[in-house]
Formats: C-alpha cells, structure tokens, sequence
C-alpha cells in the first residue's frame, strides 16, 4: 500500500520538474519584457526624469495629478475613442460583409479573396506614406479626381485640417484593417458544420433564410472577439498615425499612444510619459473589461 | 403546384438581385483596395516631377526605370538582410520557446497549471507602449542600445502569448494514445516532446511562423526606438531614411515602397491558405 502511493509522489514530481525545465523560458522572457515593465512603469510615474541623467527627482504622485487634468492628454483619449467607434462600425461589417459573400461564392471567388487581402500586407509604415501621397493636395490622388470633375484646379485638403484629419485616418485604418476582419468571418463561417446547413435545406430553407436565420446568429462569439480586438486595437494605435501626422495638424489626430511616444522620446520627459503610458494602460484595461461584462454572448447553440 | 413554380420564380429573381448588388459592392470593395496599389506601382516608374505635370494616374511617359536600381545602390538590401536576420532568429526562438511552454500546459498535470495558463493568456492584451520606457531602460543597461540585436528579447517575447495559447490548443488536439503508447516504449517526458509532439505539431508551428513573420517584419514602434544609425535600422525604418534622403522625390519613395511589400505579397500568394489558417486558428479561439 505503501509503495504505489510513494511510486505517484514521485510521478508527481517527476513531472512538475519537467513542467517547469519546460516552462522557464517563456515565463523568463514574459516577467522580462512585459511583467516587470508594467510594474516600472507605475515606478517611473512618480519620478520627474529625463531618461538619460541620474537625476530623478522623486514627486510622488504630481504626475498623476497633472494627467488628470492634462487637456492634451483627454483630447488625444477621446480621438482613441472616436477612432474605436468607428473602427466596430466600419472595419467589422464590411469585413463581415466581404466574408459573407466569398462564403457564399465559394472557391470560384478566391481571386476576389486575395486582392480584398492585399491591403493588410502592407506594413503600417507603408501604408502611412503611401496615404501620405495619396491624400496630398499636390499630386494626390483625390486632388486629382476632384480636379477632373470640377474641370479646374482644386485642392482636397484631406490631413492638414481638423477635424478631416481625423476622418482621413480613420478611412485609411478601414482600409487596411477590413481583410483582416473579412478573414476572421471567413474562419466564423467555415466553422459552422456543414450538417447544419443540409439541415436547414432539408427544412425547406433557402439561402437567405439559412444566412439570417441560421449562420448569422451563429457568428456570435466571434462577432465579439472582433469587437473586442478592434476597440483594443484602436485604443492602442500608433504606427501608422506617427508616420503620417505625427498627431498633427495642431494635435487633430494626437493619439494616446503618440502622446506618449512624443513626450518620452522626443521631450525627454520620461517620467510623465510612464505616467501618460500607465493612463493608457489603465483606461484600455478598464473598457476592454467593462465591454466583457456588458456583452455577454452565449457560446452554445 | 402553379403557385409554387411562381413563387419559386420570384426567389429566383430575387436572389439574382440580390447578388448583382452584392457583385456591385464586391467590385466597389475591389477598387478601394486595389487603386492604392496602383498608385504606388505606376508612379514608382517616373521620374520625380514628371508625377506633378502628368498627374497621378497618366500612365508614366516616358518609363522610367532608374528608381529601383538607385535605391538599391543606396542600400536597400542592407535593410531588407537585417530584417531577414532580426525575424528568422526572432522567430526560430520563439517557436522553440513556445513550444517548450505550450507542452506542459497541454499535456501535463501539475498544481499551477491553469494559473500560468490563465496568465499567458492575460498578457495577449497588453499594450506594448506601456513596456515601452523600460525595455528602453533595460536596452541602455544591456548596452544594446542601437544594435538591431536589442529587438530579439521583445519580438519574441511579445510574440510568445498568442503563441503559447494556439499551440496548447493545438497540442490538447494530439490523442492521449500516442503519448501512452511512447512510454510503454520507455520513452520519458522529455524525449516524449522532441520525438513525438514536436513533429506533430509542425503544422501548428508553420502557422504561427507566418503569422507572426509578417507582425516582426512590419514591426515599427520598438525599432524606431531603438534603433539610431543607418546601418543598424531595419526594413520598416528605411521609408523614414529614405525619406530624409530624397526628402520630396515621391516616385523615389514609392519604389521602396513596392520593393519592402512585395515580399509578403509574394509569400501570401504562395502560402495563402497557411496563412489564412493560422489567422483562423487566433480568430477561433481568441
């Protein structure tokens, strides 16, 4: 009795050893990068520095008092926010849009499949220079359209006034994010079993009746998990914004995160963007959980 | 039996209109997509001011064809190496490390299991821009500041939560009897991983490898951080350089801009249906 009951102690132990050897890397790297900067971060929020000289002037919570009351700082969240609502609205019914109609095309569509794809390839540093071009009032694209309509010269003036500017990101952050969200439909739509589908003809219905009826209903889940990476997604958005408009003009299409980026990396106030970075962190934080409560959706079916 | 024919009749018509507007849209989503695109290549084959007098979208007059080998003479490539560098032992560690943390999750029984678990999962949401200043901190005291080598650590680390999540799930997929029949066989549990789940899980591993290839490669914020000299910075960074450089040629610019997408153009149209799996196997269970 004795025996097997040490033999299973041993086991154990064997395998939370090799758990462990296993596991230590990763958990290594994570504590590392992610882990200990969260919590230095929050530290250097209560510091006045500027990144390079050890002088670090300890001023408690004076940072936090001055974000709650820094304009620059609530204009640039309620552009994150205004980014986010549009965001949901565009990128994730077109994508859904897109998805539905390869869906129900089939593989005779794929050429369509791949060029909606495109877009996304492109880096988001690419992608801002190109718009950059594209948007420009001389030798852009919409300036030249608009020229030819008018039958004069015109210029559409696109980034350098607010609030278009905002728009005009907006629009290029659709472009380049719909496929994304067409893929993630595509994925919803193939993961519906087949059988379902004979059901639903066997029942009498018909293509209509079975995509409103039946495989709508059933993307659910996955219409949240949507949801919920795009709202992060834009509440975190910084590559393509920095190397379009730097946040400009005048701070019309200032983000948190470029916020941020300029006040530690270009002002030197390392202290006050920790505390601009743990805002952020704090705010995505709070929505993304809020968002989870509200919309709970039911995974069975 | 009249009326029936009728009105199976109207479905019919109905569902044709249905799909001549969704083939409109279709085609609408298919020019948004693609004019850019256009843009991009035509005018990278003109001359700097031939694309104000002739407007964007005249066809170049004549071609010209000397932006790509004079921004290949500039260095292009070097870029281009560093990031083929910087995202093949970036990603071949992360695989590798993944892989070993994705194992135990998936296959084995021990106390702080689900708790580890649950908090890889957690960090798939944070915000890089939070761990920003301190891995700039920590780049500065590893000396490492503006050596290309310094974005390992975050690429891969940054990568390794989505990743552990996919690969446990795709390892909970591989049936209990393999693993059972390999320690009958004497196999313990470290040769149980490199020579059963290792191999099976390649699949898995080739996914991720696309998907999280193309998010390294186009990485930007960590790099521009770090990363000063020229002959440090990688691809996603030679736009800015280049911009610096011929600060107002436009046609110039485009034709980096052509030449750093088309790699993972091509790779998409070769590996499209990998890719769009592993997007799937995030999508899925995220």
């Amino acid at each position: 009795m004795q025996k097997p009951n040490q033999l299973a102690r041993v086991e154990s132990r064997n395998t939370a050893v090799a758990a462990a050897v296993f596991l230590i890397p990763a958990i290594a790297l994570i504590i590392v990068y992610m882990i200990y900067p969260i919590i230095d971060t929050f530290l250097t929020s209560q510091y006045s520095w500027n990144g390079i000289s050890t002088d670090k002037l300890f001023i408690g919570l004076d940072n936090w008092k001055t974000l709650l009351h820094d304009q620059y700082f609530w204009a640039a969240f309620k552009h994150n926010v205004i980014v986010m609502i549009f965001s949901i609205l565009l990128q994730i019914p077109i994508g859904m849009l897109l998805a539905t109609f390869l869906d129900a095309g089939g593989r005779r569509l794929n050429i369509f499949k791949i060029i909606w794809f495109l877009p996304y390839l492109m880096s988001s540093v690419a992608i801002a220079f190109l718009f950059t071009y594209i948007l420009a009032t001389n030798g852009g694209l919409f300036s030249t359209i608009a020229t030819l309509l008018k039958g004069k010269r015109t210029a559409v003036d696109l980034l350098g006034k607010s609030p278009q500017a905002l728009y005009a990101v907006i629009g290029v952050m659709a472009w380049q994010f719909t496929p994304f969200y067409m893929v993630y439909f595509i994925a919803g739509y193939s993961n519906i079993p087949t059988s379902l589908y004979e059901a639903a003809v066997i029942d009498g219905a018909n293509r209509r009746q079975y995509l409103f009826k039946v495989a709508i209903p059933m993307l659910g889940p996955i219409f949240k998990t949507a949801c919920t990476m795009s709202m992060i997604g834009s509440l975190k958005y910084f590559d393509m914004i920095w190397n379009m408009t730097q946040g400009g003009p005048a701070g019309g299409t200032e983000l948190m995160a470029t916020y941020m980026y300029k006040l530690s990396f270009q002002q030197w106030k390392m202290g006050y963007g920790s505390a601009v970075a743990a805002g952020m962190f704090i705010l995505i934080t709070a929505i993304a959980l809020l968002f989870q409560k509200i919309f709970v959706v039911k995974e069975d079916f | 039996m009249q009326s029936k024919m009728a009105n199976s009749s109207k479905e019919i018509t109905k569902s044709r209109i249905a799909w001549v507007i969704a083939f409109i849209f279709a085609t609408f989503w298919l020019l948004v997509a693609l004019v850019p695109f256009v843009f991009m290549i035509l005018n990278s084959f003109r001359k700097q001011f031939d694309m104000l007098q002739q407007g964007p979208l005249h066809l170049p007059d004549p071609w010209y064809f000397d932006n790509y080998p004079e921004i290949i003479q500039k260095g292009f490539f070097g870029y281009f190496g560093r990031s083929v560098l910087i995202v093949s032992i970036s990603l071949v560690l992360m695989l590798i490390i993944a892989s070993f943390a994705a194992y135990p999750l998936s296959r084995m029984k021990f106390r702080l299991r689900n708790f580890l678990y649950a908090g890889i999962i957690a960090m798939m949401s944070i915000p890089m821009h939070v761990t920003l200043i301190p891995i700039f901190k920590m780049t500065n005291w590893m000396g490492l500041y503006d050596n290309k080598y310094s974005l390992i650590g975050p690429y891969v680390a940054f990568a390794l939560p989505m990743s552990v999540f996919i690969l446990t799930g795709f390892m909970m997929t591989i049936p209990r009897e393999v693993e059972e029949a390999a320690v009958i066989d004497g196999c313990n549990k470290y040769n149980m991983f490199f020579r059963i789940i290792w191999p099976l899980s390649k699949s898995g591993l080739s996914t991720l490898a696309i998907y999280n290839g193309v998010s390294m490669w186009n990485e930007f914020a960590f790099a521009n951080t770090f990363l000063h000299t020229a002959s440090q910075k990688t691809l996603p960074l030679a736009l800015g350089q280049f911009k610096g450089e011929f600060s107002m040629n436009m046609p110039m610019i485009l034709s980096v801009l052509v030449l750093s997408a088309l790699p993972m153009i091509i790779l998409f149209i070769v590996f499209q249906d990998k890719l769009v799996k592993g997007m799937m196997a995030g999508a899925v269970k995220g």
